[in-house]
């Protein structure tokens, strides 16, 4: 497969529709799934990583899901390529950065992807636009029920589902859901609402996963646990939280209107002017602009913009997916300049309409 | 040196003299305040406050800071007969190394797994199986016996490095008779085939 071919798509996770998707990005499941044949990865030779890779590929293969699906030699690929995928979506850092004979496997739709050899043999994943849960539910259990079919997964009658780290055991499932919360960020209210999360054992990460630092107000809110419960439970645990979750959210906007109308308008204005104009930025500091003018869209203070267009700027303005649309690899002071400049381009040449709406 | 209980840099190396025994803890900054906190306040460490101590991640929290080295150095002995990793190799890794350690390390995990998931037994969905090829026979719920050929492979490699041969084939024999019951002749992948030619070439 060429990963050319996807840049000229945004993926699911960025589409910009389904239920919610003012605030709800996307919602995902995935699972942690092992052979039972093999040493789980970090404690597999190269030999093994090997043979893992190929077993679980020519296994799928067999399965009706395996038909729709292209496989990425992730282990033999450079860099920038690696980013790419990480950016994306499609693979996790941990995948990207890892050692060995590993690929991951994309359905057409960029829903469905199956990581070989990350730190379990097989993590699938889920991801459907906007809030979602129960159809990527629904679907990834397809996509599990086939292969385990074919493959022989590791499992024990008291443990469930055995994993390479004790905290997915039992189910293996994570359901995350990605939330925009700027408004709660602005108004100061956005540790509280993690606070809370905890205390009902519910995670929040950034945008990347594990580790990563909560960009652009976006944030990941998932299960911690995923033994001594059903997965229909794990799902609805975090599915129950979401409507809470938004419904803060479009109160803390709606009071940023009411009562800080022109202080918002002129941040979101201000951001939008940065952006059109710019002659170098950075790429986190086009991520907390693009945040803003996306609350701007959505609170009709910016006009002739789609919600789908800031969405697709927030992945093709990240380093990775630059380069490949540059078609050449820069270092970060040109990788900025070429930032700029491609959303001057793209606010300007795409749509001379946008303004920012008078007051 | 690591700290007994996480990945941290020990720094405070605590030689306790009581009852004519020697106990010594090799401790990083949070786990020794953690540990003379807990001495002043009371000599001894009532179980409570060993699982209520801050620690380094869930994974060193039920691993008590009332053991003493000699009790957790032999229990970080301790090995997988399967894929050999240690219980301590786990404990600083923090991944397991097959899915028999769960079996292995059964009474070890189970504290620390309650610590997590706030449970013991999974209750989630559970494999409907079948033959997963052509040729296999259905695969029991649980995989135990299906995971042995982990710890076959192992001693086939140390067969082979102790040339011995004649083991070296039996457990080769052994792999795939298991592998081709539940798995099927797909199966019959590099990992019996490979050493196979440096066996034969061993024997000639």
């Amino acid at each position: 497969m060429k990963l050319e071919s996807l840049t000229q798509s945004i993926g699911e996770w960025l589409r910009g529709t389904g239920p919610e998707s003012d605030i709800v990005m996307s919602s995902r499941v995935r699972l942690a799934r092992n052979i039972a044949h093999y040493p789980f990865v970090s404690r597999a030779s190269e030999q093994d990583r090997a043979e893992i890779e190929r077993f679980l590929r020519e296994r799928i293969a067999t399965a009706p899901v395996g038909k729709g699906l292209d496989y990425i030699d992730v282990g033999h690929l450079e860099e920038i390529d690696r980013q790419f995928l990480v950016e994306r979506q499609l693979i996790s850092r941990e995948h990207a950065e890892a050692q060995g004979a590993r690929s991951v496997a994309i359905d057409r739709m960029e829903q469905v992807s199956l990581m070989i050899n990350e730190e379990d043999h097989l993590r699938i994943q889920c991801m459907h636009s906007g809030l979602d849960l129960r159809g990527a539910w629904e679907q990834i259990k397809v996509v599990d029920d086939q292969i385990e079919k074919v493959v022989p997964y590791a499992f024990h009658s008291r443990w469930g589902y055995l994993t390479a780290c004790p905290t997915n055991v039992g189910t293996g499932i994570r359901v995350s859901v990605m939330l925009h919360l700027p408004a709660l960020v602005i108004t100061r209210q956005i540790d509280k609402v993690f606070r809370s999360l905890h205390k009902i054992s519910l995670a929040v990460r950034g945008l990347y996963g594990e580790g990563s630092q909560a960009m652009g107000d976006f944030y990941q809110i998932s299960n911690q646990t995923t033994l001594g419960r059903t997965e229909e439970e794990l799902v609805e645990q975090v599915g129950d939280v979401v409507p809470v979750l938004i419904d803060y959210e479009r109160r803390a906007r709606e009071f940023l209107v009411r009562e800080t109308q022109q202080n918002v308008h002129d941040q979101v204005s201000r951001a939008f002017g940065i952006l059109r104009t710019a002659q170098t930025i950075s790429a986190e500091e086009t991520m907390q602009l693009l945040s803003r003018v996306r609350m701007g869209v959505l609170l009709g203070l910016i006009g002739d913009v789609k919600l789908a267009d800031i969405n697709s700027l927030l992945v093709r303005t990240q380093p990775a997916h630059l380069q490949k649309l540059r078609g050449m690899e820069l270092d970060t002071n040109d990788r900025n300049i070429e930032r700029a400049r491609y959303l001057r381009q793209h606010f300007e040449g795409g749509d001379a309409s946008s303004r920012v709406i008078a007051n | 040196m690591k700290c007994q209980h996480c990945e941290k840099q020990a720094v405070f190396h605590i030689t306790e003299l009581e009852a004519g025994s020697v106990r010594e803890l090799h401790l990083c900054e949070d786990h020794a305040r953690t540990y003379l906190n807990q001495s002043e306040s009371e000599a001894e460490v009532p179980e409570e406050a060993e699982e209520a101590a801050p620690s380094g991640g869930a994974l060193s929290g039920p691993l008590g800071v009332g053991q003493t080295a000699d009790e957790l150095a032999l229990l970080d002995q301790r090995a997988c007969d399967m894929c050999g990793i240690t219980f301590f190799e786990f404990r600083n890794q923090g991944r397991l190394g097959c899915p028999h350690d769960y079996v292995q390390f059964e009474k070890e995990l189970e504290p620390l797994i309650a610590n997590i998931h706030g449970a013991t037994a999974h209750t989630g969905r559970r494999p409907s199986r079948g033959p997963v090829a052509a040729g296999a026979e259905p695969l029991p719920e649980g995989t135990e016996d299906l995971t042995r050929v982990i710890g076959l492979r192992r001693e086939m490699k140390e067969s082979i490095a102790l040339e011995d041969y004649e083991k070296a084939r039996e457990n080769r024999d052994a792999i795939r008779s298991i592998e081709d019951r539940w798995i099927g002749l797909a199966a019959s992948g590099a990992s019996a085939l490979a050493p196979t030619r440096e066996m034969e070439r061993g024997s000639e």
